[in-house]
Order: C-alpha cells, then structure tokens, then sequence
C-alpha cells in the first residue's frame, strides 16, 4: 500500500492523457459484451416472449408479456426462498469452519501451510459433480456415517441422504475453499506485531481477537462469503443429488424449464429474477460492510 | 443459455443465410443470433416443414459412423473394456465406429440437438436411440433420413410386433434397438425385512406404508405414469385429462406424506445397491445386470414397455454406414450377444434360438425373452398430442419438484 502512494506521489510528470491503460481493458470489455451483455439481453428478450403455439416445438414470438415474471414467481417462490434460505446456512457454517483453519494456517502452520494449501486446493482436481456423487455413497443407508450415528441414537430422521441436511452439508462442502481462501490471504497479511503489541497493553486474547485480528480481516470474510453465497445460491447439483423432491432449489427449476420443458419465457423470467435479486442483496451488504479494503 | 439454444432465435429469413455462408465461426454465430435477439427479432416459430439437410454422404471416403445412444447399453469385455461387438463391426467392414454414451434423458437430448436440427446444420452424429415416442417426435418433424432398406438385408429379422408402429408404418426411418419394461424393482432381503415377503407382485404393497421413505420411482413421465393409471383401473393407452390427473393426485399424496424418496433416472440403481431403497419402479435391464440379491416384475395391475429405437438423424455425414452397422446388429448371432449383455428384450427374430445355444438359462429368462402373459400386462406410452404433452410434461415437473 505504501509502496504504491510512494510511487504516485513520486511522479509529477507531465500531465498527458495515457492511452495504454484503455487499449488494455479493451479486450476484457470486449470479452464482457460478447458474452455477458450479449446474452444478458437475449434473455431478457426471451423472458418476455410468448408461446407461438400450444406445444414447445410451435417456438415463442417476441412480445411484451411481463405477466411471465409475475406467474413464475408465484409458483416458484418456495424454490426461491430454499435456494436462500440453504445457501445462508451454508455460508454461515462454511464461516465457521473455514476462519479456524485459515487462522491456523496464516500464524501456526509454518512449515505445513504450503501442504495446507495445497490440499485445500486438491478437491479442485476432481470434477464437482464426481466430489457430490461421492457423497451419496458416503452418506448412503448403509454407509458407514449413517450406521455409526444410528448406533449412537444421534440420527433425528432414519436416513440422511435425500434431506435437507444433506443438500446443506453438500454445499458447505462444495464451497468451503471459496471460503477458507479469502480468509487466509486477508489474515496472512495482518501483522503478528499488532497482535503482540495489544498482548503487551495487557488486551486479553478474546480482546484482541475480536479488537485487532477480526476487523483487519473484515475484507476476506466479506469477499469469502460473497464467493460462497452467490455460487451456492444458483447451484442445482447438491439439490438433485443429495436432497429429496421437497428440497429442489431455485437452479433445478431453470434447468428443468430449459431442458425438460423448453418453455424458455418462464426459465428467462426466472434466471432474470434470481439474477436482480441476487445483485441487491450483495449491493445491500456491500453497502453496509464497505468495499473499500475489499481484497 | 448457450449458444446452441441462442441458435435458435435466428429468425427463419436469415437462417438460410447462416447455413449456405458459414463465414463466422461457432461463437460468432452466437453473437449473431443475440444481435437478431437484441434487435426484437428474437422470436422462432416452427414454420412446419423443417428445412431438409442436402448433406453429402460421405461414407465411401469417410470409413467411420458415430453413434450417440444410451449408457450401459453395449456389450462390453469386462477386461479390455473394449466394445467388443462394435470392434468385430469394425474388423468385419473396416468403418470405425466413434461411440458416444450421451443419450441420458429423452427430453434433454431433443432440446439440445433441436436448435441444430431446425437450422439444418449436421449434429456430428449418424445414429441417435431415442425412445419410440420420441423417436415420433423426430419423424413427425422431419428430423430423420429416410433408410435405404437394401443396404439393411438383415431388416428380414424384425420381429413381427415391431414392424408397423402407427408413427413409422413399414419401418421406413427407425429399427428398433432395445426393448425394455419399467416396472418394479426391489431388494429382496430388505423387503423382506419390511413386508415379510421377498416378492412384490402389486402397487398395494409398493404403496404399503411400511416402506414409506424407502421407494424410488423412474423420473420418466412416460415409464412411470402406465403403471399407476392401470393400477386405478384406467387404460393406458388410452385416457384423458381427468385420469391423468386422478393419477398425478394420487402420487402427489405419496410425495407429500413422504413415501416416495426421490424420482430418478438411472441413479435409482446405485440407490439400491447402497441400500437407500427397499424397492423402485425401474427398468428391467438395470436389475438383471444388478443380480440375484435384486429382483423385477411388473405389477399384476400392469407396468410399461418402451423400445429404444435407432435413427439416423438429418445431417448425418455417414448414412451409408450408419445402415451397415444396423444390419450388423440386426444378425440373430450379434443381438442374441447384446441381449445376453444387456438383458434387455432383442426384437431381433432368432436371438433366442441363439442364444439357447450358448445359455439356455439366460434364453429362458421373461424378462428378456418375454411370455405372451406378460407382454399383454405391459403398456406402451399412449402417443399424446402436443397439447397433452405440454400440459402433462408440465403437471409431471411440479410433481417431481422441478
């Protein structure tokens, strides 16, 4: 941070518009307008569409039918709040566990912290839908986790594949490294000094957690939960795998309506929504929590 | 969305365009198609006749055939993993046979490929295995080749019950490939634990409470639907929306108490051998090949009966050899091989006597070389018109959670 004011206040050239910088981001707007903005648009163009005849292969003409969004929503809200509702347990406990493993590794794990890393990062060399189908057979009836629970009498239902818990447990699985990584890089950089300065003014350590370590690493913990939130949210894997026909999520429905019943408007409509309400609730939390040290 | 669903927001006019002059590339095309989108023309209507594929066939220079068909549906040698009746097709006639297992799901594969098909444009695929109802689907718009019979001799093996289906009368663009049963399935051992019998022989006891939680039912509209319709007394093969929906109603009360676990493709088999289920309703084939722990039959009330069907898709590169490989399979000697494999039903005439031949127990076994008695219990998909079908595939998706 320093090195970078130093270099700014350093260097009172002469003032001459640069055109480096905007030749630079031309590709990656270029990139963003081709494939971003592009089928941004033709979805929404798709969502207000119309059924040209009774049936899917009949098409959809181009209309103005906002009544799309409106009967969507009204039947698939429950899907809608489930996504939410799944992906927020998801985060909180990805939090939970990710902040100790990050903390061990930023100021206690030394030597190991690459070998950490590195097995962080290993489920990535396994494909995503292979890591979920694994947990079927791990959690399958006669799996070891459910049978040694059921000796203990731990198991509130008599199984756990096809719940709720575990679609939950699938994506704080899937989505845990999104979490632990953020974490890390904004501890790493805290100062071990700062630390011990609050110990030698006699802070005792709960203190100087939540007074010194916690704050300086607002940053990790925010862009940590972003990436798990906003992922987990839309994900339809772990629902269809791991959850029973009353835990489908808001991504198995878009997926159903483009693929099994090709009535695009309705998965538009729904991919638009989901979309939008997504953006206002990282806007929401951004603005409260602040971007400016956002890593 | 992806490209290929944008693909098919190119209005009709200038889809012609596209196709003749191929001077942009996969993904600029895509871009296209969202500047026709952007602009307020990203409508697309079915005009009816789909445009007619003028692709050369390029089987003589080209020695090779691509097949996209089910998983798990070709004999192949536990050790060298090699597709062995497709490698003596090859050693036979010197085509090489690229085979994909990438049919999954009826629905998915059409709404997939049907942007391609509309515009004409070859899928990479000379042989595709969709369901007979499907199959229809594909005929009736247009979308398969016509066979040239006389490079098909073995077409004289047909069995009699599948040569005049009433969406391909005389077998002009399909042959049959597999046959199967959706009925249930189930876990003997378990379900004696649960039920005190190790058979299941009615949807009474698949619906009995004591498995409630323990059940799995095929996500397939079609397979499922016949055996609960013919359990209330309806015909299958024909009925209307108020027995449709007295069906629906029914499983929805099974779904909402709980009773019914998940509906699945083919994952329902993992399910059982992990012990998830105690029993499903499921397809034939998948429990012979799951082995004498598990077992199968129809409902005493009736179960269905689909056939896989081979076609050669609008495009297809390779069409001469595409027909060739289905002579191949249509020898009594090869399908009564794929039968043995597979144990699904052959509706190849003699595969039978073949394969009493080599193993008479297998040759014996009903489900794969059924009775009359229990062909007259199963049900084919009743062919629905399009506005059936677009509210049934609907009511079916909110049933199943989607």
């Amino acid at each position: 941070m320093s090195i970078v004011q130093e270099s700014i206040t350093a260097k009172p050239k002469k003032r001459r518009i640069n055109r480096t910088p905007y030749l630079l981001i031309l590709p990656g707007i270029g990139w963003l307008f081709i494939f971003f903005l592009f089928p941004l648009s033709t979805l929404l163009a798709t969502s207000l569409q119309k059924p040209a005849g009774i049936s899917p292969d009949d098409g959809y003409l181009p209309a103005f039918k906002v009544s799309n969004y409106s009967s969507a929503l009204a039947e698939y809200y429950p899907q809608f709040f489930r996504a939410f509702l799944y992906s927020g347990i998801a985060t909180v406990i990805c939090l939970l566990l990710a902040y100790p493993i990050a903390y061990y590794m930023a100021f206690r794990a030394r030597k190991y912290r690459n070998l950490m890393l590195v097995l962080i990062v290993a489920p990535f060399f396994a494909s995503f839908l292979l890591r979920t189908n694994a947990w079927k057979t791990i959690l399958s009836g006669d799996g070891l986790v459910v049978s040694v629970l059921n000796s203990i009498n731990l198991l509130p239902q008599d199984r756990i594949l096809n719940t709720s818990l575990a679609v939950v447990a699938g994506l704080t699985y899937n989505f845990l490294p999104f979490m632990i990584l953020p974490l890390y890089t904004s501890l790493e950089k805290i100062d071990p000094r700062l630390i011990e300065a609050a110990g030698d003014l006699y802070s005792p350590p709960s203190q100087r957690f939540w007074k010194v370590v916690w704050p300086l690493s607002l940053p990790g913990v925010i862009s940590g939960t972003l990436l798990t939130f906003i992922p987990a949210s839309g994900d339809y894997i772990n629902a269809e795998l791991l959850g029973s026909i009353k835990d489908k999520m808001i991504g198995n429905v878009i997926q159903s309506q483009f693929i099994d019943l090709r009535d695009y408007p309705t998965a538009s409509a729904l991919s638009f929504t989901f979309m939008a309400v997504i953006l206002v609730m990282v806007y929401l939390y951004i603005r409260k929590s602040g971007t400016d040290n956002l890593v | 969305m992806n490209k290929e669903e944008k693909l098919q927001d190119i209005p009709a006019e200038i889809r012609p365009f596209l196709t003749r002059r191929r001077v942009l590339q996969a993904g600029a095309i895509g871009g296209a198609a969202a500047v026709a989108a952007a602009c307020g023309a990203g409508g697309s209507t079915n005009d009816g006749s789909a445009p007619a594929a003028e692709t050369v066939d390029k089987s003589e220079t080209d020695k090779k055939v691509v097949w996209s068909n089910w998983p798990l549906y070709m004999p192949v040698d536990e050790n060298t993993k090699a597709y062995t009746e497709l490698d003596a097709f090859t050693a036979e006639t010197g085509i090489a046979v690229e085979y994909l297992e990438d049919y999954n799901d009826n629905n998915e594969f059409y709404a997939k490929q049907k942007p391609l098909l509309d515009k004409g444009e070859p899928l990479g695929r000379d042989i595709v295995s969709p369901t007979d109802w499907m199959a229809a689907l594909w005929i009736k718009n247009g979308f398969a080749l016509e066979l040239d019979q006389a490079n098909i001799p073995n077409i004289a093996n047909l069995n009699d019950a599948y040569k005049n289906p009433s969406w391909d009368p005389g077998r002009k663009f399909s042959l049959p490939w597999q046959s199967g049963f959706a009925g249930m399935g189930w876990n003997k051992a378990k379900l004696k634990a649960a039920l005190g019998t190790d058979k299941l022989t009615s949807m009474d006891q698949f619906f009995d409470p004591k498995l409630k939680g323990q059940v799995v039912v095929l996500s397939e509209l079609r397979d499922t639907i016949p055996l609960i319709l013919s359990w209330q007394g309806n015909d299958p093969t024909q009925f209307g929306d108020a027995e449709f929906q007295q069906a629906i109603d029914y499983l929805q009360t099974k779904v909402d108490d709980g009773h019914i676990q998940a509906f699945t493709g083919n994952e329902y088999a993992t399910a059982l051998e992990n012990g998830d289920v105690i029993a499903v309703i499921g397809w034939s084939g998948d429990l012979g090949q799951l082995g004498p722990d598990f077992s199968f039959d129809l409902p005493e009330t009736g179960g269905s009966i689909f056939v896989d069907q081979m076609l050669i898709p609008a495009g297809a590169e390779h069409k001469a050899n595409a027909e060739k490989l289905m002579n191949y399979f249509y020898d009594p000697a090869v399908a009564a091989r794929v039968a043995a494999y597979v144990q699904y039903i052959s509706p190849v005439k003699g595969a039978a006597e073949e394969l009493m031949k080599t193993d008479p127990a297998l040759a014996e076994n009903p489900l794969i070389f059924p009775p009359d008695e229990l062909l007259k219990r199963a049900y084919s998909a009743m062919t629905f018109t399009s506005e059936q079908a677009a509210k049934y595939n609907d009511a079916w998706a909110k049933l199943i959670g989607n």
